[in-house]
């Protein structure tokens, strides 16, 4: 089911996030869930895009406590973030857009983590849990 | 895809029929600024009900787009945002404040037509 979408051009982006709420509608994810995982996708996709120029988005399905997870891993070999902190604050954003999406797919999903070098690329893992039983 | 505008009376309506790219907003961004200064256009109405994910950036080409329209002299309105789309946008602090949203497109026209107006 693991699904990997190369992003290089914003059609992509539109790619990843039907995808993840494919995969999403799949898994048992409410209605909700499924529009808020695709959105978080979109943002972590588009800043691939944006300060990368280039990289991947893989989706995978994922099962715990009796749930199913879906977890979105956003890669790209880009500059990388110099300071994470920084890049996750609100309205922060050194590409002059709103700066919500780190900060906003955070609050989307379950956990956000951020593997990042400066130089040699970012890593986005993020995750999101059912609220149904699997 | 290309988002199909059409003229009803004094309203340009731009109704979004499938998922829309970076490039597919900024194309529209621009044929509306364009097309709202054509004489007897008072009202811009987007119908974006078949949208399933409204992100940051959608969500500032569409307040870019009320500001300019407002500035070409008509209002806009933003119909028919789902539910789900929403609360994700609330969730990523994507409130489109200043921007006039109505549920559908028959309301979306009533609230350009206004009070007393015809």
């Amino acid at each position: 089911m693991e699904n990997h979408i190369a992003i290089t051009g914003d059609v992509d982006i539109v790619t990843a996030r039907s995808r993840a709420k494919d995969m999403a509608a799949e898994l048992g994810f409410s209605r909700t869930d499924q529009t808020v995982i695709a959105a978080a996708v979109s943002e972590v996709a588009r800043n691939i895009l944006v300060y990368a120029g280039s990289g991947e988005i893989c989706l995978q399905p994922r099962r715990g406590n009796g749930r199913w997870g879906l977890v979105a891993v956003a890669s790209d070999q880009g500059p990388g973030i110099p300071d994470i902190d920084q890049a996750l604050t609100e309205g922060y954003s050194t590409a002059g857009s709103l700066g919500v999406g780190l900060s906003g797919a955070r609050r989307l999903m379950d956990s956000l983590e951020i593997d990042s070098e400066v130089g040699r690329g970012t890593t986005v893992t993020m995750c999101k849990w059912s609220h149904q039983r699997a | 895809m290309r988002v199909p505008v059409l003229r009803q009376g004094g309203c340009l309506i731009a109704s979004v029929q499938d998922a829309l790219t970076d490039s597919d907003l900024r194309d529209l961004q621009h044929r509306l600024a364009e097309h709202a200064g054509e004489s007897g256009v008072h009202g811009v109405v987007i119908d974006v009900t078949v949208l399933d994910v409204i992100d940051s950036f959608a969500s500032r080409i569409v307040s870019t787009i009320a500001s300019t329209v407002r500035l070409r002299g008509a209002d806009a309105v933003i119909v028919g945002i789902q539910p789900e789309v929403a609360f994700a946008m609330v969730q990523l602090g994507l409130t489109l404040d200043g921007v006039r949203t109505a549920l559908d497109l028959d309301e979306g026209l009533a609230l350009l037509r206004g009070p007393g107006d015809r």
